[in-house]
């Protein structure tokens, strides 16, 4: 199971890699970070603003709902707004 | 930064914003578009850099081609900027945005609001687990990303989205394990006048059902979600039967369906955060989507220098909103003095006729998408409302019980609302319960009260570089 989810045939940007808590993660340029973990199969990662259970994943995909929310560089970001790159570091919640 | 005085502002680049930037171009405004994504089609035509198409799309060759007149329009342009507040100022108005290039501030004499639609959710069992997601966001996946919302979909809801997002999912090599639709297969036929409006949009609704049909795609009519749950890694759906009213029947037949991702949603509800943060007038209609805000045949709200033009006005789809967003521009033109009566009323003629007639087929969509309140009646008292801060049903109730009359009480009783999505996700499934509850109209639950920031965004980025020297400190009191 969790075969990619990306649709055959779709034209894509160049391959990347970037690391999601420690581990890397196949992406495409133009995508963004919450549907290239979602199509990776990692199907929960942030804990919203709040601390500890339940995990939540992408639920809007445009910026409203902020269940999507991940950490880069320190700061927090909706992965549905951010688009990969080569090297990004993303941590599915805040190290403090 | 703080830019220099603009004639117009106009707040979103979706269908309606960027017909009014094409339009202020033209009419040789000095004119600002602003959008938090990284370029301009709204929801409806959104792509992503780089990504294209398996298969045909009508939306995608339609958002290209309006990124393609946009980019010939004189205009600035601010993408991937988010407006966190927007205030009244003595020229007009400022508002405050965040960007790729940090904090701007900018200042305009008109601002058209082309903010859009949000997605209106009904609560259920489980619907806060990863896996389940809007409809809105699987139109996202399938368009913009070229990715299915999973390989095998429960897709549950109303209206037209349900078929759209089923078809992607079949189109791009997905199962769809079940189409839920609350509405009977009759809704449709019932507003056949004004669909036969728009032949080419009918066309491509049989299309997608003939795709579902042969497919084998099991179509559920007067049905719901009634929970979700986990099933290993993945999610088993339990679908019943509803009544006229929205709410289950019992006794007959649920089925219970695996699958690796729920869709769902009912409709859209126009954004109109920012229309209520400056104050203007709105009202509640159903069949536009719920509460707009209020305008008047050349798209202006009741507050001075402000329009609105697209889904904020009443949500009547993709096929008026660049009408009015023309119309909007003109009618700023013309208050500005750069148009005469005369000629504004002969420019926007045109676009005025067009405006009404897209709008009748919008409005039998949105009225298509609706669930009727017995969904919320009788949901369990462990439903969580409000994802964001976790609040059940049952801690509504009691906050209801109590006292609690409007949204606004329930906020500070409860907090249900005042998570991150600021209300977005619950707030029209809790004021339809409030409404229950107190024997009251939706309409006199009202709407929350819009505050900034209307988005969540860093302190370090709004604070900016300073200098600490520069910060003015009253001088201590002698001791």
């Amino acid at each position: 199971m969790d075969a990619d989810l990306r649709i055959r045939g779709a034209e894509r940007g160049p391959a990347v890699v970037f690391r999601f808590d420690g581990r890397d993660v196949p992406a495409f340029e133009g995508e963004t970070v919450s549907a290239a973990l979602w199509a990776s199969g990692i199907r929960s990662w942030s804990a919203g603003e709040m601390a500890g259970p339940p995990p939540r994943a992408l639920f809007c995909a445009m910026g409203v709902c902020q269940q999507c929310a991940v950490w880069i560089d320190g700061t927090r970001v909706e992965a549905c707004r951010t688009p990969v790159r080569a090297g990004l570091v993303v941590q599915g919640r805040p190290l403090w | 930064m703080v830019t220099d005085l603009f004639d117009v502002a106009i707040l979103g680049a979706g269908p309606a914003g960027a017909a009014a930037a094409i339009e202020a171009s033209r009419c040789r405004l000095n004119a600002i578009l602003i959008d938090e994504q990284a370029s301009a089609g709204g929801q409806v035509y959104r792509c992503a850099p780089g990504i294209d198409a398996a298969h045909a799309d009508p939306d995608r060759e339609e958002g290209n081609a309006l990124r393609e007149a946009l980019s010939d329009a004189d205009i600035e342009r601010k993408f991937g900027y988010r407006v966190w507040h927007v205030e009244k100022a003595e020229a007009g108005f400022r508002l405050h945005a965040l960007g790729p290039e940090g904090p701007v501030t900018i200042t305009t004499k008109a601002l058209v609001v082309a903010t859009g639609a949000l997605e209106r959710y009904v609560p259920f069992l489980g619907w806060e687990q990863p896996g389940v997601m809007g409809l809105a966001s699987a139109t996202v996946l399938l368009k913009a990303q070229q990715m299915l919302p999973g390989r095998n979909v429960v897709v549950a809801g109303a209206g037209p989205l349900l078929y759209a997002v089923a078809k992607g999912i079949v189109e791009g090599g997905g199962q769809v394990a079940a189409v839920v639709d609350a509405q009977p297969r009759r809704a449709w036929w019932r507003h056949a006048r004004e669909l036969a409006s728009r032949p080419d949009l009918v066309k491509r609704g049989y299309s997608w059902m003939r795709v579902l049909r042969s497919a084998g795609v099991t179509v559920l009519h007067r049905y719901a979600l009634h929970s979700v749950v986990a099933y290993g890694r993945e999610l088993r759906a339990i679908i019943a039967p509803i009544a006229a009213d929205g709410s289950p029947q019992s006794g007959l037949t649920r089925y219970h369906v695996n699958c690796d991702a729920v869709c769902c949603g009912y409709g859209l509800m126009p954004d109109t955060y920012v229309t209520r943060l400056l104050g203007a007038a709105h009202v509640y209609d159903a069949s536009l989507g719920g509460w707009h805000v209020v305008v008047d045949e050349d798209q202006r709200c009741d507050v001075p220098g402000l329009y609105a033009a697209g889904d904020v006005a009443g949500v009547v789809g993709a096929a008026a909103a660049p009408n009015q967003g023309r119309v909007a521009v003109l009618s700023i033109a013309r208050d500005l003095r750069r148009l005469n009566d005369r000629e504004f009323a002969w420019h926007a003629a045109a676009d005025k006729r067009v405006r009404a007639r897209a709008a009748r087929f919008g409005k039998v969509m949105t009225q298509i998408a609706r669930i009727g309140d017995g969904a919320i009646a009788t949901l369990p008292p462990d439903v969580t409302m409000c994802v964001c801060e976790r609040v059940q049903k049952a801690t509504l109730e009691t906050a209801i019980g109590d006292g609690c009359a409007t949204i606004n009480d329930l906020k500070r009783a409860t907090r249900c609302g005042m998570g991150p999505c600021g209300g977005r996700l619950c707030e029209d499934a809790v004021a339809r319960l409030v409404a229950l509850k107190t024997s009251r109209s939706r309409a006199a639950i009202g709407q929350s009260t819009a505050r900034p920031p209307l988005r969540p965004v860093g302190l370090d980025a709004i604070a900016g570089t300073f200098d600490y020297d520069a910060l003015p400190m009253p001088v201590p009191a002698p001791l």
